[in-house]
């Protein structure tokens, strides 16, 4: 079974982190030739691009470039929303090979992108061992939904009966192994079908978790999106 | 209105409570005349309005002789306009008078034309689908004082006032197969139906039973439903309409209007609208009219009987003297049908009777009672044969049939010839033969295992004796040969679409990996098909006429039936030469004789690049004689569907009455022992799969098509839901139960030939 474990050194370092996001609150991604070809930009630098829209994703985003190769022009679109950041002019018009960074894309983190992304540095998040179905065990269940911010968080410990895993109607317990700690998480609904490896609850260390909350109250308060 | 007469009287004398009551009236009559004239200040209405507002609200500040006289003014004013605009009604207006909330639902019908009833099925809002309602319902007939009654079901669509949950009249697919269960019971039970159409279509989704499926089921039970059907069309919305329609007479409201597509939806696709735009009202009412939608035009074309005749402006929910004329036209509609299949003299009396009288008020009494049960087989073989005639005749003569000369003459003398062998053959000698051989194989068991107990242990002695060496078992011909058209034909041929030097992707690359397809290897020798996932790129439909049956063998029939513009549709006959152009053809259909490796059938191809497979008179006329000579000459009917997007919009409801004549023409041929099976390709849609196509009990899909009742884009302004984009995908299809299996292209040959020894089996030729 795989589990993230958060970083030791980052829980002091979570000031740093925010002061980092605040001076540079962008992550950045670069469009790769997905074959050879003959490249030609749709779009310039400083553009916004959108990426893929509607229910199903069926509407692709904004188009970036063609690859021409044996008179197929491949229209290549933005996987994701953001402004174009660098462009290598360079190869406008001229055959490059596959894999070669053409675009950088730079797409600002909304307020819950980056709670997201310093939850899953600071918690130990506990994944789905298999795709299947799983319920959380009802004890636990009736704790969370009772819990509000100021009851007592739920606590695991290595050994807990935490979830039920079902697959073709046979129920499986799955026992918790991690440190102890407090459910800080829980990324799926009771019942919903998770992929392996697709996180299913997120633990926090009891004497991290004033901390953590203090630190995800300010990114709620002082974020600006 | 029923009371206008009483009305043009002056409103002298009247009590504070009448002349409220007739300003309330002015302001409804206000308000219709500003809906059928899609204009609220046409003929200064809203200064009438302002003075029948202020009448209302101020009733009681003036004198009961001043209110009278003003009332008279008012009353004048407004009969003027209703005239004015009786006299010049345009079909757009009168689809107007159709969506009317004043107009006539069947809910009034049930109150009025009937003398009690009692729904089945359902109760307002609990219900498996409030748009459909069934009733158990009782008329009386008066004959010379004395009362009889007689016992219908009725089924119709209900559009509700202001019900939110009558979703308008349009009958799901469950609500459909509620009208199929009641129609069953009514067979059962010997009762005639009487259909009373309210619907602007079909709601077009495809969960289970399915619009276009549950649709095709209802045709083709119809089609030989064994009671007398009265159809009665208010508001008579393309396949919706022919869910309940197939009837043995069809009456259809003076004012109501039957199409194949509301005029929006017609303007949308001629003005090449998008989604989301608005469309001119200028087209809607261009389109209105070239689609031939009213009873006038109706009766022209032959799609209906006749015509039930509404007050000058519609009739509207208090219209009595209309429900008392509505009542009498479904009881003589009614005694018409089940007259016609007791005695010939006996209703031409009768018609010549009903034509005396057309044209004058409904009588209070009927000259005779006739009972409406069809009691023996010859009446109940009478009844069908009638309606088989009858949509058989339909839209005749709405498609241009080529004189063939000599060689005409010559083709029709060898038909009438190979009738008479095939009758002989398989209707004569056929069964003759079939029954020796039964009785030969019965008594040759019988006999063998009367010389086995005596002759076995002789044997076993004698192989104990003198063993033989085992010889291997013959391998029957067509037996466990996995041959694909690689194998047994290299010669295939191959797509013009192939002569390209290029490459292109596919369109599940991102998903799989696919690689990009060299075009000759694609269009070639990978037959349109990716290797990896193997989606499949559309192909024309020569590749199949090439490749998917035995060399040499097709050989086309009925070519000299084409295509026409029956309604002169403004700008169609251009379009339709252009196709003719392009494809060499004359119609969007192919018929022909083929064989595939050896066994004979008839094979009818809706084909992509004539008006994109769309039906019309002439395809439907050309598929019913392809289904016919299938009968004849007892060969399995295959229908491949390379491409259909439908009815032909420009040939309005002459499209629209293809559904049910060709529906009653497959019907006639399983019933007579044919193998029917069809093949949904690339794009199948609308009204063919929803009859004809889809009460198929044999349909397969080539892999990466897509099949539905409608697209994405009618789905979206219908429902108001989005669809994912594979909703019509031939796998979704299979999921609901829509067809029965997916086919590989490459393999089509091959499949088609094992589903015509599976399902044709010992009776490919006929049960």
């Amino acid at each position: 079974m795989k589990h993230k474990t958060p970083d030791n050194n980052m829980e002091l370092n979570l000031n740093d982190l925010l002061r980092q996001y605040r001076a540079d609150p962008y992550e950045y991604f670069d469009i790769l030739s997905p074959h050879t070809g003959t490249v030609t930009f749709k779009v310039k630098e400083g553009e916004l691009v959108r990426g893929p829209s509607g229910k199903w994703h069926q509407k692709p985003g904004t188009l970036l470039f063609y690859l021409e190769r044996e008179r197929n022009q491949k229209p290549v679109y933005a996987t994701g929303e953001g402004e174009v950041c660098k462009i290598d002019y360079q190869f406008e018009g001229k055959f490059v090979e596959a894999g070669q960074p053409l675009i950088s894309i730079r797409h600002k983190l909304s307020k819950d992108e980056i709670i997201d992304k310093i939850l899953t540095k600071v918690l130990y998040i506990f994944a789905a061992p298999q795709r299947a179905r799983y319920f959380l065990n009802p004890d636990i269940a009736v704790k969370i939904e009772s819990s509000t911010s100021k009851s007592k968080a739920v606590e695991v410990k290595p050994g807990d009966e935490i979830l039920t895993m079902s697959l073709m109607k046979r129920d499986t317990p799955v026992i918790y192994d991690g440190p102890e700690g407090v459910i800080y998480k829980v990324y799926f609904s009771s019942g919903q079908m998770v992929e392996e490896n697709e996180p299913l609850i997120g633990i926090c260390q009891p004497d991290k978790l004033p901390f953590v909350k203090r630190v995800i109250e300010r990114i709620k308060t002082e974020w600006e999106d | 209105m029923s009371n206008k007469k009483e009305k043009k009287q002056p409103f002298d004398g009247l009590n504070m409570a009448e002349i409220g009551k007739l300003l309330k009236q002015l302001s409804d009559r206000i308000e219709y005349l500003a809906d059928i004239k899609g204009d609220p200040n046409w003929g200064e209405l809203n200064e009438l309005r302002d003075e029948v507002n202020n009448l209302r609200d101020h009733i009681f500040e003036f004198k009961e002789d001043e209110l009278c006289k003003r009332l008279n003014t008012l009353e004048d004013r407004v009969s003027f306009l209703e005239d004015r605009t009786a006299k010049d009604l345009t079909p757009w207006q009168i689809v107007n008078i159709v969506r009317n909330p004043q107009r006539f639902t069947l809910q009034d019908i049930l109150d009025n034309v009937y003398d009690s009833y009692t729904e089945l099925g359902g109760e307002g809002e609990c219900n498996v689908d409030p748009a459909v309602v069934v009733a158990r319902a009782t008329l009386h007939r008066r004959v010379k004082g004395k009362i009889y009654s007689h016992q219908v079901m009725v089924i119709g669509h209900e559009k509700g006032r202001g019900e939110e949950f009558r979703n308008g009249g349009c009958a799901k697919p469950w609500g459909n197969a509620k009208a199929l269960q009641y129609m069953k019971v009514a067979e059962t039970e010997g009762i005639p139906i009487h259909f009373f159409i309210f619907t602007p279509g079909s709601y077009p989704i495809e969960d289970y039973p399915g619009a276009a499926q549950q649709i095709a089921r209802n045709l083709y039970a119809m089609s030989k439903l064994k009671v007398p059907m009265v159809a009665f069309i208010s508001e008579g919305g393309s396949g919706g309409a022919e869910a309940i329609g197939l009837a043995d007479i069809r009456l259809m409201a003076s004012h109501g209007y039957y199409s194949v597509i509301s005029p929006e939806g017609a303007a949308a696709i001629e003005g090449k609208i998008r989604e989301g735009q608005r469309v001119p009202r200028e087209l809607i009412e261009h389109c209105a009219e070239q689609l031939k939608l009213t009873a006038k035009d109706n009766l022209e074309l032959g799609t209906i009987d006749r015509i039930v005749q509404e007050p000058p402006l519609g009739a509207r929910k208090d219209d009595f003297s209309f429900f008392r004329r509505l009542r009498y036209e479904m009881i003589r509609a009614t005694d018409e049908v089940v007259l016609k299949t007791k005695s010939l003299r006996a209703f031409r009396s009768y018609a010549l009777k009903r034509q005396s009288e057309e044209g004058k008020e409904p009588p209070e009494e009927f000259e005779v009672f006739i009972p409406w049960d069809i009691s023996t087989d010859l009446e109940i073989e009478r009844l069908l044969e009638i309606r088989s005639k009858k949509y058989r005749e339909i839209s005749k003569g709405y498609y241009y049939e080529e004189s063939q000369g000599i060689s005409g003459k010559l083709k029709k003398a060898k038909e009438f010839a190979s009738k008479g062998y095939y009758e002989i053959r398989y209707g004569l000698l056929r069964p003759h033969k079939r029954h020796v051989q039964k009785v030969l194989e019965e008594v040759s068991g019988e006999g063998q295992v009367f010389l086995r107990t005596v002759t076995e242990p002789v044997k076993a002695a004698y192989d104990f004796v003198f063993p033989q060496p085992k010889r291997p078992q013959k391998i029957l011909k067509g037996e466990g040969q996995e041959r694909g058209i690689f194998v047994d034909e290299w010669d295939f041929w191959t797509s013009p679409l192939a002569n390209e030097d290029r490459t292109v992707s596919c369109p599940n690359a991102q998903k799989y990996g696919c690689l990009d397809l060299w075009v000759p290897d694609l269009y070639g020798e990978f037959c349109g098909v990716c290797p990896t996932c193997g989606h499949h790129f559309p192909l024309e439909y020569q590749w199949y006429l090439e490749n998917l049956f035995d060399k040499g063998s097709v050989q086309e029939f009925n070519e000299h039936i084409c295509s026409i513009n029956p309604l002169g549709f403004k700008g169609f006959d251009e379009r339709l030469k252009k196709d003719i152009k392009k494809t060499g053809r004359r119609s969007a259909i192919i018929t022909f004789d083929a064989k595939v490796r050896g066994i004979k059938l008839v094979v009818a191809m809706l084909y992509s690049n004539f008006r994109n497979g769309t039906v019309g008179a002439a395809e439907g006329e050309k598929f019913i004689r392809a289904c016919e000579r299938a009968k004849i000459t007892r060969r399995p009917f295959l229908a491949y569907i390379h491409t259909t997007g439908g009815i032909r919009i420009h040939e309005g409801t002459l499209g629209v009455i293809q559904m049910p004549r060709c529906t009653m023409a497959v019907r006639e041929y399983i019933d007579s022992g044919g193998l029917y099976i069809v093949v949904y390709d690339n794009n199948s849609y609308a009204g063919p799969v929803a009859s004809f196509l889809g009460c198929s009990p044999y349909q397969f899909a080539i892999r990466s098509s897509r099949i539905g009742f409608a697209g994405p884009r009618v789905i979206r302004e219908t429902t108001g839901q989005e669809v994912p984009p594979d909703y019509h995908s031939a796998k979704n299809a299979l999921k609901r139960g829509h067809i029965q299996g997916i086919w590989d292209r490459r393999e089509f040959r091959k499949n088609l030939y094992n589903a015509l020894i599976q399902m044709g089996g010992p009776h490919l030729y006929y049960r």
